[in-house]
């Protein structure tokens, strides 16, 4: 199902993740974001700019318990929780915050 | 909570060209996001998985060596590769990336996860895993 960024259509697949990752955008992840129902924070942002890195330097995208020891690491230990990150993302963080990354479904995300 | 099993995952090909490298990464972090006891050995022509400086740029596939580096995040410390193996290719410890984790009780002090061990202490190695997968 594709959605609509700025007048261009882009495709997604039946889940709604980005089919061509090079199509990702601020813009592609605020609609994203909307059809999530998640209005994009600062804090929002910097878990998906993390991802993004995350997916640059290694090629994946990390499973929850990976994200959570990663974030702890870098962005401070007070955001390196669960808690911090679904209430961030309720219907989880590596699932939710990938797709609006435009990122591939993490591995072994079922 | 269910019971931990030793999951050994045997790597045997050369990382493209055939789908299996990537696929056994692939189960590799689904098996040790579900917390199980991972271990990986690397043999044959498979020691070219983590040979350092990979660039496919040339056939177009994707290049998912850095992949391998994230392994330690994924709390897998227990990388085998076989000796015979990587003499056989003029290959050594050298020539492969350089896989590290973290120990948390030590201050996330970095500790290799790669062992070069020969075939017969891989034996044993098979030999201690409950579950075997090859790829």
């Amino acid at each position: 199902m594709p959605i609509e960024v700025n007048g261009v259509s882009i495709a997604t697949d039946e889940e709604g993740y980005l089919e061509d990752l090079s199509a990702w955008n601020e813009d592609v992840a605020k609609v994203l974001a909307d059809t999530e129902g998640l209005d994009m924070s600062n804090d929002h942002w910097e878990i998906v700019n993390f991802l993004r890195e995350y997916y640059e330097e290694y090629q994946i995208a990390p499973a929850v318990r990976v994200l959570t020891k990663a974030v702890g690491k870098k962005l401070g230990k007070e955001k390196g929780t669960s808690k911090y990150l679904y209430e961030l993302f309720p219907y989880g963080p590596a699932k939710q915050a990938c797709k609006i990354a435009g990122l591939p479904k993490p591995t072994g995300c079922v | 909570m269910s019971e931990i099993k030793k999951f050994l995952y045997v790597n045997r090909k050369a990382p493209y060209g055939t789908i299996y490298a990537w696929e056994s990464l692939e189960v590799v972090l689904i098996g040790a996001a579900f917390d199980q006891d991972v271990t990986l050995a690397f043999v044959d022509d498979g020691v070219y998985q983590i040979v350092k400086g990979t660039d496919t740029a040339g056939i177009e596939m994707k290049n998912f060596s850095p992949t391998y580096t994230a392994l330690g995040d994924y709390d897998i410390k227990k990388i085998y590769v076989e000796k015979e193996s990587l003499e056989k290719r003029g290959l050594t410890v050298d020539d492969l990336l350089d896989l590290k984790w973290e120990d948390e009780d030590e201050d996330w002090a970095e500790k290799d996860s790669i062992h070069v061990v020969s075939s017969a202490e891989l034996a044993d190695i098979m030999d201690d895993a409950d579950i075997t997968l090859s790829f």
